[in-house]
């Protein structure tokens, strides 16, 4: 059997609907901040794939990829801070219950 | 030239070098903050006395051009839009009243409460727009100097005022703001129709009014909309509503300068941009807004006949007397717009004076309720016998600016050879019986009869820079109604008389 | 001619006024009154020299060869220019009725003034009060010189001011403050003719000068010819609406009931404005502009008519009232009312215009007699506490001179030979019954009135019976109070000999004046037949007034209270103006004008309120919004495009 594109691009899918769909429907901020990464990854899987399958000659996607990566890393780090003082503040991380600061 | 600059730069230049003045003041110096607010108003009032003597000169000495001391400084070249500048003798006679206005109310604020730096800082942005929109003869940069004097109010009566404070503030912002999106439209419009097809466009009044490029059925679209952006500030019947509640809630010093020069902004555009520009359709127009003034002058002024509180009363007041403004502008002939503008002159200082004495009694008995006060005169006998006078320029004692301003306007009026002009005259005549009434009524009710609060017989009379305050505007009032021909010559060279002519407007 | 003098006559009132204004709380009473009457006195001194050169020294300024005194004005200052040809000029014009208005005006405000240093004597504010004279007394002599109708016009303001502060001397009085207010603003209402006259004169002669205006009329005029105005011609409504001013000033019915509440004011004040001076500037006005009016007859029949109500009116008020200075305001309407039906009925084809003359000459012996009566009047007021002559009686022994120039005074307005009033009054009733045979009958009967009340009063301050006094016995004032009233009483013996004919007539022409046998023995006859009822009447104290006043009880409480004038003019102001007008407007403005306004924030407001949801800031829910879009968006393009 041959491993097709289709073999990494539906798991790489199915990663993504996950994400989009703990994106919309988790309240906590944690599980909101992981499905946003769930969807990250399976964009970085897509551009790893498609630049092995199409353009087997060059390496753009795969830096991509890193780059990608590396600023994930330094958002998640920036919304872990943000989310941990707002639990010192609010004791609390439910999106739902945070909302002073709306309107 | 003063010192190398153009002479007009220096209205701009001295109010920022206030504020930056008040910048470095230390917060709550009062000391510092006077002394800034003080020289630098002085300095305008000097400025401005030696630009008319100056401008008196160049006039005796044959100078005929319509405006002097012009120059333009371009600021951003794609639209031609310049700093432009240049005064006739109506502009002189407004940036008068202006310095003299300042100079007073910065003796009014003299105690101000709290934040005194910042109170200043932002009454002197707001002379700052005052001053810049007089010396502008470029209709964008006008416009930018208004809305600069526009927005301070905001905060001024917000922060400083009395009671329902932040819904006038709202209030008198928005319809003000409101009244300059009709304007800036009309602006907008004059701009595109400045010029012959295929010209530079140009944003300089002269030019335009030179040119008399604006198409007829533009003309009257464009008059309604500048005139009633304008109007709106003039206190125009329907847009008035802002200014009783604004004047109320606001503070000595800001009433003074609103109703006494910001006011004149109205009028002055009015005269300026709507008339100026478009006269064709002014005088085909004009019967919608006369009715529209007729009725501000008498509706305002029994308004004014049953309100209990001072401000409210001078507010409606000022409404009538503004009316009278717009509706001898509309008369189109050189002797009514004369007095219009003396009535600008004259209202601005009178209403100023009223202000101020309105806020010194405020301060001294706590309610400005005409019902829990009297017998006044008995206990601050100065304070008093400065409203009586007060009250006699409003009602148009001669020998008092209201007179001459608004005999001049009646006069002017009635010399309009169509007949409904001069039956509206009449109408509008029948305000000076009003005026007597309230103004008799509040003079009764407040200052004599006997003392209705045993409180009030503890109360002191005007300390050393109220009398100032109100002596100086008193001198100017007086000034006005014992030689007005002085201030009537001055104002009246500027109107060309073949601008009405041509139109048939005179007899 | 020179013109230091004539300024100076209006200078030194207006500088007093300044100087004792700014300055009078730093100085004692004494100076103060001292200035103020030393500064009328050169005033005086001033006028008379100004009216002797006018009329005597023969100057050909003054007098033409043909012996026709002639308008001269002395000066005129450009003052307000409002178009090339309609300037306000301040000048000075002196002609026969201004050079003898500068002569009354200034005799009767020295005498006020002296009087006052008496009658005011400690009181508060008595500075402010020599202050106010004289801006007044400026205001006065300005009106009468003015060169041009808008000159008059301010001065015509001018005195209205300064008699509202007058009246309203006690300020702490409310009803004091409420009759300054009263006399203002129903002035102020007839000045709004006066104004609107004004323009419309100005309109039409493009001039507002008199002397253009009035030597030759016809041409002055001729554009108004044809123009009408509902229902009448142009020019009446201008010479009407004009003479509604003088209506105000000189309180002709209707607009008459401010004068009878200025009695509010101090005694001497209300012998100088409200007697002498400023209530005949009405009649002043109709007399400069007396050739206009005699182009127009009918605004003329107008005059006519308003004055002969009004006479009538006042006289039979002026029987009922009480209070001594409502007695003297009513009849101060009644005999301005004369002079006002004299010029009503003149007419140039009689005797050159023997009305004309007739008012001018009963102005000025009015004047004369009706100051001293107000003097004198001060004078009990002083002596008794007390404005009612029911608290009075049988003062003459305690008070000869007051009783003696009182009773000089009442002989001359109730026209018995040889005092002033009966040869002035004898020359109206002349010129009324000339005119039509109902005038001089009427004017005949309100003669006769005049002098019951006038004697109805005397008999009862100074006969009647003898209240008690208590140990405070009255007694004549000091001779600052009383020298006044020896010198009024002895001009008002006297005045009536001066040939006044030869002096003024309406178009400068000399005239002899004969009296009219007829018509003297006439109103003598009528007069004494009055001054004897009131004697049997009220000469001791007896039942006979109160039986007159139970047998005519509607009449009497009807003209007891002033024919309701005040309840009329209360009901239209408080019920119909302030009721109906003014709080409907303001409402309107507050909660409909006003309710627009705030009904478009409330809109937005609502608006912003019902769309915020939108806005959540959840961006769960935005990324839910934007997946369904994106997912619709696709099916639409499969579904459309492929």
């Amino acid at each position: 059997m041959e491993l097709t594109m289709l073999y990494y691009i539906i798991p790489s899918l199915i990663m993504f609907c996950c994400g989009v769909y703990g994106f919309i429907t988790r309240k906590n901020m944690i599980a909101i901040l992981i499905s946003l990464e769930l969807m990250l990854n399976a964009v970085d899987i897509n551009f790893v794939v498609f630049n092995r399958f199409l353009f087997p000659g060059q390496m753009e996607g795969m830096f991509f990829t890193l780059f990608a990566i590396a600023i994930a890393a330094a958002e998640t780090a920036l919304a872990i801070a943000i989310i941990i003082n707002l639990f010192r503040v609010a004791k609390n991380i439910d999106v739902e219950d945070v909302n002073e600061m709306k309107f | 030239m003063l010192f190398g600059l153009n002479i007009l730069l220096y209205f701009v230049i001295i109010p920022v070098l206030m504020l930056l003045g008040l910048f470095l003041c230390q917060k709550d110096n009062m000391k510092q903050i006077r002394t800034v607010a003080v020289v630098g108003s002085t300095l305008l009032v000097a400025l401005s006395v030696y630009l008319l003597v100056d401008y008196l000169a160049l006039r005796a000495a044959g100078e005929t051009a319509q405006m002097l001391y012009t120059d333009s400084w371009c600021w951003f070249e794609n639209l031609n839009i310049n700093l432009a500048v240049g005064v006739d003798g109506i502009s002189v006679a407004m940036i008068l009243l202006s310095a003299i206005i300042v100079f007073a109310g910065s003796f009014a604020s003299w105690k101000i409460n709290p934040l005194p730096k910042d109170f200043f800082l932002w009454l002197i942005l707001l002379s700052t727009g005052v001053f810049g929109f007089f010396i502008s003869i470029d209709l964008f940069t006008m416009f930018m100097f208004y809305e600069v004097a526009l927005i301070p109010m905001y905060l001024l009566i917000g922060l400083w005022g009395t009671g329902r404070k932040e819904y006038s503030a709202m209030k008198l912002t928005l319809m003000l703001m409101g009244g300059s999106a009709f304007l800036m439209l009309g602006l907008i419009g004059i701009y595109f129709h400045s010029v012959p097809e295929g010209q530079q466009l140009t944003w300089n009044i002269v030019e335009i009014a030179e040119k008399g490029a604006i198409p007829h059925d533009w003309q009257l679209f464009l008059f309604p909309m500048t005139f009633v952006g304008f109007g709106v500030l003039g206190a125009m019947f329907p847009f008035h509503t802002w200014s009783p509640d604004g004047h109320a809630s606001a503070p000595t010093a800001v009433s003074m300068l609103h109703a006494g020069v910001l006011m004149k902004l109205g009028g002055y555009g009015c005269f300026r941009v709507s008339m100026y520009l478009m006269p064709e359709a002014a005088n085909e127009l004009a019967w919608i807004f006369l009715i529209l003034t007729g009725i501000s002058v008498v509706y305002g002024a029994f308004s004014a006949c049953v309100q209990t509180d001072l401000k409210y009363i001078n507010a409606y007041s000022s409404v009538s007397h503004c009316g009278l403004v717009l509706f001898a502008i509309l008369m189109l002939n050189t002797t009514a717009m004369t007095g219009a503008i003396m009535q600008m002159l004259s209202h601005g200082l009178m209403t100023a004076l009223f202000f101020a004495l309105i806020g010194m009694i405020y301060g001294r008995t706590h309610t400005r309720d005409i019902r829990e006060m009297g017998g006044l005169m008995k206990i601050m006998p100065f304070l008093a016998v400065c409203y009586v006078i007060a009250g006699m320029a409003s009602l148009g004692l001669p020998g008092l600016s209201g007179f001459v301003a608004e005999m001049t306007i009646f006069v002017g009026s009635f010399q309009h050879t169509d007949m409904f002009h001069r039956v509206f005259t009449i109408v509008a005549c029948c305000s000076i019986v009003i005026t007597a009434v309230y103004i008799l009524r509040v003079v009764g009710k407040l200052l004599f009869g006997p003392v209705q609060d045993e409180h009030h017989l503890k109360l002191t009379d005007a300390t050393w820079w109220e009398r100032f305050s109100a002596i100086t505007l008193i001198v100017c009032v007086a000034a006005i109604g014992c030689f007005p021909n002085f201030f009537s010559d001055l104002i009246k060279f500027t109107f060309d008389p073949e601008f009405f002519t041509v139109l048939g407007l005179i007899k | 001619m020179d013109i230091t003098m004539p300024l100076m006559i209006l200078a030194i009132p207006l500088g007093m006024f300044l100087l004792l204004g700014l300055f009078g709380n730093k100085m004692s009473h004494k100076l103060a009154g001292w200035l103020g009457t030393l500064g009328m006195g050169t005033a005086l001194v001033l006028a008379y020299t100004t009216a002797y050169q006018y009329f005597f020294s023969g100057s050909e300024l003054f007098i033409n060869a043909a012996g026709e005194r002639l308008q001269h004005a002395v000066f005129d200052y450009t003052w307000l220019e409002f178009t090339e040809k309609l300037i306000i000029k301040l000048g000075f014009l002196l002609d026969p009725i201004s050079a003898m208005m500068l002569v009354v005006i200034t005799t009767i405000s020295f005498m006020v003034h002296l009087y006052s240093l008496g009658y005011m004597h400690g009181e508060k504010g008595f500075q402010r009060y020599y202050a106010f004279l004289s801006l007044f007394s400026f205001s006065m002599l300005g009106l009468v010189v003015a060169t041009n109708i808008f000159q008059m016009y301010i001065f015509w303001e001018l005195v209205g001011a300064s008699s509202y502060l007058l009246i309203g001397f006690y300020y702490t009085k409310p009803s004091a403050v409420a009759a300054s207010k009263k006399a203002f603003i129903v002035t102020r209402f007839a000045d709004l003719g006066f104004l609107i006259g004004i323009l419309i004169l100005s309109f039409y002669s493009s001039t507002f000068d008199f002397v253009t205006m009035t030597s030759n009329p016809q041409s002055v005029f001729a554009s108004t010819a044809g123009t009408m105005f509902m229902g009448g011609s142009v020019l009446t409504w201008g010479l009407v609406l004009i003479f509604m001013g003088g209506m105000g000033k000189s309180a002709m019915m209707p607009l008459h009931i401010w004068l009878p509440d200025a009695m509010e004011g101090p005694t001497p004040v209300s012998a100088l404005i409200h007697a002498a001076t400023m209530v005949v500037a009405g009649v002043f006005l109709v007399a400069r502009m007396f050739p206009v009016y005699i182009v127009q007859e009918s605004a003329l029949e107008i005059v006519t008519v308003v004055g002969a109500l009004t006479a009538l009116y006042a006289a039979i008020v002026a029987c009922t009232q009480i209070d001594i200075k409502r007695v003297l305001a009513f009849s101060t309407i009644s005999q301005i009312a004369f002079m006002v039906v004299s010029l009503g009925v003149a007419r140039p084809d009689f005797h050159e215009g023997l009305g004309y003359m007739a008012s001018m000459f009963h102005l000025f012996t009015h004047a004369m007699f009706k100051a001293l009566l107000f003097l004198g009047a001060g004078a009990l007021i002083h002596a008794v506490h007390s404005n009612d002559y029911t608290a009075m009686g049988g003062l003459r022994k305690y008070m000869p001179i007051t009783h003696i120039s009182f009773l000089i005074g009442c002989l001359a307005i109730a026209g018995i030979p040889p005092f002033a009033g009966f040869f002035s009054k004898d020359e109206i009733l002349t010129a009324a019954f000339n005119n039509s045979p109902l005038w001089g009958i009427w004017m005949t009967g309100v003669a006769g009135l005049t002098a019951f009340y006038m004697f109805r009063l005397y008999y009862r301050i100074f006969w009647w019976n003898n209240p008690d006094y208590g140990h405070h016995t009255p007694h004549d004032g000091p001779w600052t109070m009383s020298l006044p009233l020896i010198i009024l009483a002895t001009i008002s013996c006297v005045a009536g000999f001066i040939p006044f004919g030869e002096f003024v007539t309406w178009n400068g022409h000399e005239y002899i004046i004969h009296l009219d046998w007829t018509v003297a023995t006439t109103s003598i006859v009528v007069a004494v037949c009055a001054i004897a009822l009131a004697t049997v009447m009220y000469r001791k104290e007896n039942a006979i007034p109160t039986r007159m006043k139970n047998a005519m009880k509607g009449l009497w409480t009807a003209a007891y209270n002033r024919f309701y004038f005040d309840e009329l003019y209360i009901f239209i102001t408080h019920k119909i103006i302030f009721n109906l007008v003014s709080r409907p407007i303001a409402w309107f403005d507050r909660h409909i004008i006003d309710g627009t306004m705030d009904s478009f924030a409330t809109m937005t407001n609502y608006a912003s309120e019902k769309i915020k949801g939108l806005q959540s800031g959840s961006v769960q829910q935005y990324v839910w919004v934007y997946l369904v879009g994106a997912l619709l968006l696709a099916g639409a393009v499969i579904v459309f495009v492929i």
